[in-house]
């Protein structure tokens, strides 16, 4: 029996892939909950925004390495991401101005803008792949890790080792970073505070001489911004493939959902709790449980509850799960 | 098929779709610009014609002012259209003819966000606090368009309503219903307001606090802000009143003082029962 091996071994397949994995699926659903909070509808078109400032970004990352700017051991999209927010930005405002302002002047009822979203979702869709293609697309650089596993077996001594990649270790920092400012932002700015308002009581905002068109507009530059920062992020991670993309939805709306929509909390601890599950049930467990045990009990199947094929699957059952047995989610949103 | 492609057909999914909270005033309209405008009473609804977007006219050629220092009252039947003649004057709705005027400015073709920056408050009949922000961030709220420290109006507030101060870390939404319109007035009177709109701002509260509120109410006309008000409760309001407005299916029916009002035996007849 050896559990220090046994959760090294849990830390370096599990807990900080899903670390990683849950602060950008937190990021994401804090892009859905703002617009179900602020805009009143689910917006479908989300995992295609985040794929189209990713790829924004990506286009700026490699221009940046034809000249030679980089960052040394930081990848070079990182300085790329601001020119990503700002592509997924103008694409928001112009949809919102061609599109969704069309529909809140009618004050047609969210269920429509759903559907409307989806039809954006298409566009997008469409979009990204006329620019960039339906490939996958590396622009990772820098330093690929922050601890090699080979180090860490020299370091420790250990059997096992621990690699923590370069990339995860930005993704929490930034998320990190990124989730502060948006609380500080909503809690004690002046337009944090009307965003708040607006979402509470839209003609009360507007009775007390809040611009609704603004509020609608800071949304859509916040909703840019986490998109693209965590499209990035999920791409320098693992890879940028526009349909990975669109397949997030359903993990990111999971999130947002067992959290609770509507509330900023609860889709970070939905994100997190829907990257354990996922990464925790596709994973298998026999190395972790084969240095628990003594070595005659060792198991012989590789202790694999789902195939990582299925992972979409475990998303969609906690989905169910909750819409069945606690609607509000976690953190009393406003979902009934 | 519903003639209402807009409607609320298929809505009630909450997972997807969030009606709580959402306005009846459209936001996107583009506003238009004050002119200036001939004469009138401080701020006058000035032979008003209109409806909702559009639906059949409400309104007939009705005019409802407010003199500076006045309290003004609207009275009259349910449906006779006392909150809509308001909202016209807020313009929150498009009125087909007749004319707004404020401080002798035309503001009709204002939104009603900029009328708010004009110096006009309203205090709508329902739904008229942030029930998910604290007292104190209504107030805030309240104070939005002004840039300048607006802590000495706080105070004012709190002077007005002692309860709100104690309550102001208190979710808005907590509070019963008296304190609640006690917060939506204080949000009101935040901006400063040249002339303040209250639509029945005693509806659904207990007999003693609907006394209580009339004496604030009374409070803030003596500070010199004039008060244009729709009250079911007519007998009383109109006891308050300097001038009174007697509406019925959307057209003038009586116009006078408060007291003549009261005195006049038809109107009491009528609508004050006996």
């Amino acid at each position: 029996m050896d559990f220090l091996n046994a959760f090294v071994a849990l830390s370096n397949f599990v807990l900080i892939p899903a670390i990683a994995y849950g602060s950008q699926l937190a990021l994401g659903a804090l892009g859905v909950t703002l617009i179900y909070g602020i805009l009143r509808f689910s917006n479908f078109a989300h995992g295609d925004t985040m794929a189209f400032g990713t790829m924004v970004a990506i286009l700026f990352t490699w221009w940046f390495q034809s000249m030679g700017i980089s960052l040394g051991p930081l990848p070079t999209a990182l300085l790329a991401i601001p020119f990503g927010i700002a592509g997924a930005a103008a694409l928001l405002l112009l949809t919102d101005r061609v599109v969704y302002r069309f529909y809140r002047a009618q004050k047609a009822k969210p269920v429509i803008l759903v559907i409307v979203s989806m039809g954006v979702m298409f566009i997008y869709n469409g979009l990204t792949r006329v620019v960039l293609g339906p490939d996958d697309q590396r622009f990772a650089d820098g330093e690929r890790f922050l601890i090699g596993a080979l180090d860490f077996r020299r370091m420790t001594g250990l059997e096992e080792g621990l690699a923590i990649k370069s990339t995860q270790a930005i993704t929490l920092v930034t998320a990190i970073i990124v989730v502060a400012l948006l609380f500080w932002f909503l809690t004690y700015t002046r337009t944090g505070k009307s965003m708040r308002a607006y979402s509470d009581n839209e003609d009360l905002a507007l009775l007390s001489g809040i611009n609704p068109e603004r509020v609608v507009m800071v949304t859509w530059l916040i909703v840019a911004a986490l998109a693209t920062i965590a499209g990035v992020l999920y791409g320098l991670d693992k890879s940028y493939k526009p349909f990975t993309y669109f397949q997030l939805l359903l993990p990111v709306f999971a999130s947002a959902i067992v959290g609770g929509l509507g509330s900023p909390l609860g889709a970070i601890a939905g994100g997190f709790i829907i990257a354990f599950s996922e990464v925790g049930i596709v994973y298998a467990w026999k190395r972790v449980v084969a240095h628990m045990v003594p070595e005659a009990w060792e198991p012989e199947g590789l202790l694999q509850l789902l195939s990582t094929d299925y992972k979409f699957a475990v998303s969609f059952v906690i989905l169910v799960i909750v819409l069945l047995f606690r609607p509000t989610g976690l953190f009393r949103g406003k979902a009934v | 098929m519903s003639s209402d492609p807009y409607g609320d057909r298929g809505n009630r999914d909450r997972s997807i779709a969030n009606p709580d909270g959402m306005g009846e005033i459209d936001g996107t309209r583009p506003a238009g610009t004050a002119r200036p405008g001939a004469g009138g009473a401080f701020l006058e609804g000035h032979a008003m014609t209109g409806g909702y977007g559009r639906g059949a006219d409400i309104l007939h050629d009705c005019t409802i002012a407010v003199e500076r220092g006045e309290i003004a009252v609207i009275v009259g039947p349910n449906g006779a259209g006392k909150s809509t003649a308001m909202k016209a004057v807020f313009g929150m709705l498009d009125i087909r003819q007749g004319a707004v005027l404020l401080d002798g400015e035309d503001i009709t073709a204002l939104s009603p966000q900029a009328r708010v920056r004009k110096g006009m408050g309203f205090v709508p009949q329902t739904n008229n606090i942030f029930t998910s922000m604290t007292v104190e961030e209504n107030l805030e709220m309240g104070a939005f368009i002004r840039r300048d420290d607006f802590r000495q109006t706080m105070e004012q507030v709190y002077d007005l309503f002692p309860i709100l101060k104690e309550k102001r870390r208190q979710p808005a939404g907590e509070l019963s219903g008296g304190q609640r319109q006690q917060v939506a007035v204080g949000r009101a009177l935040m901006t400063k307001p040249k002339v303040l709109m209250l639509d029945e701002p005693t509806a659904g509260v207990s007999p003693i606090v609907m006394d209580e509120l009339f004496d604030r109410i009374i409070e803030v006309a003596r500070t010199g802000i004039p008060i244009l008000m729709v009250e079911q409760n007519a007998r009383q309001a109109l006891e308050i009143a300097d001038r009174g407005y007697v509406l019925v299916q959307g057209r003038n029916a009586y116009t006078d003082t408060g007291a003549a009002l009261l005195a006049n035996p038809e109107v009491r007849r009528s609508f004050l029962g006996g």
